[in-house]
């Protein structure tokens, strides 16, 4: 089968890639886009580990077709940082130790930031459930929770 | 509590070195690595639970176009079951060389018989359906009453318990005197017996390697795992490659927990690679890692506690009967060795059996075995202790181990925390607070508090480190373990702090095999124990070599320089009036001094102190729907000494959670047919964030002295307690206790509803 060319806009950048019909966003992202931040942890939508924005809509970019992204939005962990800029979430990350393995926090940053951009003071039971969609087996939870709450408390304050 | 608090980065929240990494996407994981030329293996497994193999006809496989090689287990070195065992640590390779690639017959569906590498893994899966096999379907038994009938489906004939062939591959005891006479003192004797369903570890990333043999041997490895010495040896072992031509290097890892001890795919992927001439990369799905990768045991156990009316434990006996999987090695030691040991027994049987089924062969899970014991026995306790009319945390006071305490596996205690970590649960603010209704919860919710202890044996073992000074005067430490949650972080604060220099300026790497010392796996709660003992002494032996520089343009003695804040200083006025020499300075001057300033060292480490914690948990409980919630949880632990406090909470609160989803609702749930029916997250049912509270932490410090730092394992300590405290708080809610793991809503509302049935029959 032919492979299909498509052209999209991934972290702010135009980007064009070839890509077979029945390729994920994902395979795309990881495979021909050498963009591996985005990880694979159960190709079925269940742990949020590819989790990207389209078109500021949070997704998983495994259940999501590249072909799909065809004159769209793409942001993924990639672009999260301002050059050496860190974004309030990743410092804040690193700081409150909200990350073990590191293998799920691609997903919960990129969910995080999609979630203080629709809304910037969420309740403890929001992010909680906000976040439900991104698996962690490391943490608990609780510092990542901890630390979704404390950035959104500082950026309100700015 | 004795915490040394004058330190500068020991006990410091520092940024960790990999974090910068972690949280841009950077970070390189074994899925994330490419190589020109790179091709794709993929694993044909067994669909029946057990079957003989008759014949494999690859040949159709082999001529789809696109396919570069295949592989069955006649390419993998056999270690014949009658030549007796072949130890790798606690792997015996009879069973692994089995594991990776079924020889005989497949055990468990899911069992590999064939590997496919080809130029896409689309052809690759093709080619694996292509391949014929020719199965004799057997009788089987995946469950541990199935399997130890005396007519069960025997998995290895040449097994034999009491002198008959039996899937009972093995038991231990450990025992102290005689129960009988110790029960016969004892006023008040509780004997429950109480099931567990296999979970899985659960980590995020599935298996992946990739792998590059050349024309002339040389073995390069890429993979996620727990221990890239284990992948070496492991992978030499099987393929025939000498240990010297592999060099094994560690992706970062995406949680491993116990489950990547051991190796799946590298074998494989490095046969295919030998055979096609080309780099092979191989990934699971999510789907194999349930089926195929090491979950941990179900279990069948049995726990009698004996107890005077004052209080006191006289006797006990525990019967623990765990699921192997398909080869022997269930972690009975885990079981019957640690859920008694907080405790000081007069009498004592604790016995462990080991069982084979049609299941994929279990690997460690934190603390493994240990969490499957404490769950019977700490229940066991809360009824005495109820019996009694004690308070469950007075009781465990009454009898806990200290000091001078023979354990049941055998050492007499140390100074231990144990009794700490109980009076910090007692005097926490959590055991403190009214459980009531202040939230103006809808009629229908009951609420309990629960309580349970747990120890964890620790290890200490194999450790290599190399640290370096750069020629601008910062520091580089090389070790062999992989980091799984912040030993990094641990090591350069200990690092910083002894050369009195800022943690910024100490990188800390993981080495692969070939550029560090042998250092075993990341596992048994032993990675900051063991490194931090030859990252210190690798570091003394700097600060000598810096002092002796130092001396030397100074030209005065060695022992009249000191070490401090990063400089070398005369020890007093009499030594000489000098400026400070500081670590920048020194590298500068190494050419000119005696040349490059490093040191490493290799240890056997050993002094690990073994772990212990204590748990409150409340639930509330929806009495209409059957669903029991973690309200609140506060995990106290003796820590030993905290490195790296941030990390230190996420090993208590993650093992916490773990636990939590073990009591709960993870569980393996099979088909008819023998297959695992829920292999993916969602019908598996790990807790995800809305499921659990904050959980809160409280670190007892009780250095261990024969570490240089007081550093105690912490890692598996906190998944021990934790079913048998959510059991304990759902009995205080509901006054029914729950013999059976997990507690999900199906099973709580059978259970409520069962006396209402009864009364309709």
């Amino acid at each position: 089968m032919a492979k299909v060319h498509v052209t999209t806009s991934i972290n702010g950048e135009p980007m064009e890639f070839l890509c077979e019909p029945s390729d994920t966003m994902l395979d795309a992202l990881r495979g021909t886009l050498n963009l591996t931040g985005s990880k694979e942890g159960c190709a079925s939508g269940d742990c949020g580990a590819c989790s990207i924005t389209l078109d500021d809509r949070l997704v998983c970019s495994c259940l999501m077709l590249a072909v799909e992204s065809e004159g769209h939005e793409i942001r993924t962990i990639e672009g999260m940082a301002q050059g050496d800029r860190l974004h309030p979430l990743q410092q804040k990350f690193l700081e409150m130790a909200a990350l073990q393995c590191g293998i799920c926090t691609s997903g919960m940053l990129v969910a995080s930031d999609a979630l203080l951009k629709k809304n910037p003071d969420p309740s403890e039971e929001e992010v909680r459930f906000w976040l439900a969609g991104n698996l962690c087996r490391c943490t608990g939870y609780d510092k990542i929770v901890r630390a979704v709450m404390e950035t959104a408390a500082e950026m309100r304050a700015q | 509590m004795n915490v040394v608090t004058n330190n500068k980065w020991i006990g410091q929240r520092t940024i960790r070195p990999d974090g910068m990494d972690k949280v841009t996407g950077r970070a390189q994981f074994a899925a994330d690595t490419t190589m020109p030329g790179m091709i794709w293996g993929k694993v044909l497994r067994s669909p029946h639970p057990h079957a003989r193999i008759r014949s494999i006809n690859t040949a159709k496989a082999e001529a789809l176009p696109g396919v570069k090689a295949v592989v069955t287990s006649k390419d993998i070195v056999d270690f014949p079951i009658e030549k007796g065992a072949v130890m790798l640590g606690i792997q015996d390779m009879r069973w692994m060389c089995r594991n990776v690639m079924a020889r005989d017959k497949a055990l468990f569906p899911g069992h590999p018989v064939a590997a496919v590498a080809a130029t896409t893994e689309a052809i690759a899966a093709e080619a694996c359906k292509l391949i014929e096999v020719d199965y004799e379907v057997l009788p089987w038994s995946i469950e541990i009453d199935d399997a130890i009938k005396p007519d069960a489906p025997i998995l290895h004939e040449f097994n034999k318990f009491d002198g008959k062939p039996s899937n009972i591959a093995g038991r231990l005891e450990h025992k102290k005197g005689d129960i009988a006479e110790g029960f016969k003192r004892a006023d008040v004797v509780i004997e429950r017996t109480f099931t567990t369903r296999p979970v899985h570890q659960g980590y995020i990333e599935p298996h992946a390697c990739l792998i590059s043999v050349a024309p002339d041997g040389k073995t390069t490895i890429w993979s996620s795992s727990q221990g890239q010495f284990m992948v070496r040896a492991m992978t030499s072992m099987l393929t025939g490659i000498p240990q010297s031509d592999i060099r094994a290097i560690p992706a970062e890892i995406g949680g491993g927990f116990g489950g990547k001890t051991i190796v799946y795919l590298e074998p494989l992927a490095t046969l295919l690679a030998k055979k096609s001439g080309r780099p092979v990369k191989m990934v699971m799905t999510r789907e194999e890692v349930m089926r195929a990768t090491g979950p941990t045991s179900g279990s069948k156990s049995t726990v009698k506690i004996g107890a005077t009316k004052d209080g006191k434990i006289v006797a006990a006996h525990g019967t623990f009967y765990l699921q192997a999987g398909a080869f022997p090695g269930s972690p009975i030691r885990g079981a019957a060795g640690c859920s008694f040991t907080p405790y000081d027994i007069p009498y004592l049987l604790s016995e462990g059996f080991d069982v084979c089924s049609n299941r994929s062969k279990v690997a460690a899970y934190r603390a493994p075995g240990a969490p499957i014991g404490a769950y019977a026995v700490e229940c066991v306790l809360d009824e005495v202790a109820e019996a009694l009319k004690m308070d469950p945390l007075d009781f465990r006071l009454k009898n806990a181990a200290r000091e001078g305490t023979k354990a049941a596996h055998g050492p007499t205690f140390p100074r231990i925390g144990y009794v700490e970590t109980v009076e910090a649960a007692k005097n926490s603010p959590h055991y403190a607070a009214p459980l009531g209704d202040g939230h103006g919860k809808p009629q229908g919710k009951l609420r309990g508090r629960g309580v349970a202890s747990g120890f964890w044996f620790n290890a200490g073992g194999e450790s290599s480190a190399q640290v370096n000074i750069t020629e601008d005067g910062n520091v580089v430490v090389t070790t062999g373990h992989p980091d799984i949650g912040g030993s990094r972080a641990g090591i350069a604060n200990i690092c910083a702090e002894l050369l009195g220099i800022d943690y910024r300026r100490v990188s800390v790497i993981i080495g692969d095999t070939q550029t560090v010392g042998f250092s075993n796996l990341t596992g048994g709660s032993r990675v900051l124990f063991a490194s931090s003992m030859v990252v210190t002494q690798s570091t003394e032996k700097i600060i000598q070599t810096l002092r002796e520089r130092a001396a030397k343009i100074w030209e005065i003695d060695p022992e009249a320089v000191k070490w401090e804040q990063g400089a070398a200083h005369p020890v007093s006025p009499n030594a000489g009036q000098f400026e400070p020499l500081t670590l920048q300075q020194l590298a500068e001057k190494a050419p000119a001094m005696g040349g490059p300033i490093g040191a490493g060292v290799q240890l056997n480490t050993q002094g690990a102190d073994g772990g212990f914690g204590t748990h409150v948990c409340d639930v509330e409980v929806d009495v209409d729907l059957g669903i029991a919630r973690v309200i609140r949880y506060t995990a106290v632990q003796d820590v030993g000494r905290a490195i790296h406090p941030g990390y230190v909470e996420g090993q208590l609160q993650g093992g916490v959670a773990q636990g939590i989803g073990w009591a709960l609702n993870e569980e393996y749930i099979y088909t008819k047919e023998g297959k695992v029916d829920n292999p993916g997250f969602l019908d598996y049912r790990m807790p995800v964030c809305s499921d659990l509270p904050m959980l809160d932490c409280i670190m007892v410090e009780i250095p261990n002295p024969k570490h240089p730092q007081g550093v105690k394992g912490v890692g598996e300590v906190p998944l021990v307690p934790v079913m048998a405290a959510v059991a304990n708080a759902i009995y205080n809610a509901l006054g029914k206790r729950f013999y059976a793991l997990p507690m999900s809503p199906p099973k709580v509302l059978e259970v409520l509803e069962a006396p209402t049935r009864e009364a309709a029959e």
